[in-house]
């Protein structure tokens, strides 16, 4: 029931964004399609109902400006590798794969997204913990999993 | 104000130009790819800033939404470019293309 209401929610800020419309007929036209919405699908958004989903969120929101941080930083990386002169001395692309202590599927999916996110590396499979990644230096191979797994698994690894 | 959102927006079209520019460097498919599909993730959210800002000079609630939908478009980036490029780098391997290897040259 929780997750439902929620689901509303959510559903009803999305509305409001989207419309830009407050008069009775549109306002009440949303309410009504996000109880249905949230009625028949709010399992697709909160699969296990009784997760502690408030503070899921909240990790993720902490979580997000160093990702963010690491997007600019790895970037610049980029850019200087593009632009020098003698690029190909520089790269040396190889494919390597590293164990994960994440458990649950969301921060494995957090933490794939995340490397392929941030430039010099792209997650390429997971298969139960192993994580393939390709890296386009030496430097962003050595960076992982390193203190990125560490803050997904604080943000998301709840018991 | 106009020139925060100049400076976003020729920030985000310089990030995009290296992006260009390691598609036409880069020896091989894979590292093609980090060019092509990363420095989307700065250079987008940079100009989509920039839009925002725009469009927010006239500060009222009709355009503060037109503003959050326009951000909206960085978050669909975000969730979509890691995954199309996740999912052209596994179609890669999986049919069997050959990473560049240091001391190759040129291809």
């Amino acid at each position: 029931m929780k997750a439902k209401f929620a689901t509303f929610i959510i559903m009803l800020i999305f509305w409001v964004v989207m419309s830009g419309m407050f008069d009775a007929f549109h306002f009440s036209l949303g309410v009504l399609s996000c109880l249905l919405v949230a009625f028949f699908s709010s399992d697709l958004l909160f699969p296990e109902e009784g997760k502690p989903w408030l503070r899921e969120l909240f990790g993720m929101l902490c979580y997000l400006p160093y990702l963010f941080w690491q997007i600019i930083v790895a970037n610049l990386q980029v850019t200087y590798i593009v632009l020098h002169p003698r690029m190909l001395e520089k790269i040396d692309p190889h494919l390597f794969r590293f164990e994960t202590t994440l458990k649950r599927p969301i921060s494995k999916v957090a933490m794939a997204q995340s490397i392929t996110l941030t430039p010099g590396t792209i997650t390429i499979n997971i298969h139960e913990n192993q994580i393939a990644v390709y890296a386009l230096t030496e430097e962003a191979a050595a960076s992982l999993p390193g203190e990125m797994e560490r803050r997904v698994a604080k943000a998301l690894e709840i018991e | 104000m106009n020139v925060v959102v100049i400076i976003f927006l020729l920030t985000g079209l310089f990030f995009f130009a290296i992006g260009v520019l390691g598609i036409l460097r880069f020896p091989d498919f894979y590292s093609r790819l980090h060019a092509a599909g990363k420095s989307d993730s700065l250079a987008a959210v940079l100009m989509v800033i920039g839009v925002a800002l725009y469009n927010l000079q006239e500060f009222n609630v009709g355009n503060l939404l037109v503003s959050i939908k326009i951000m909206l478009i960085a978050v669909f980036i975000y969730v979509a470019s890691p995954t199309a490029t996740h999912a052209i780098t596994k179609a890669a391997l999986v049919i069997g293309v050959v990473p560049w290897a240091k001391g190759k040259g040129r291809k």
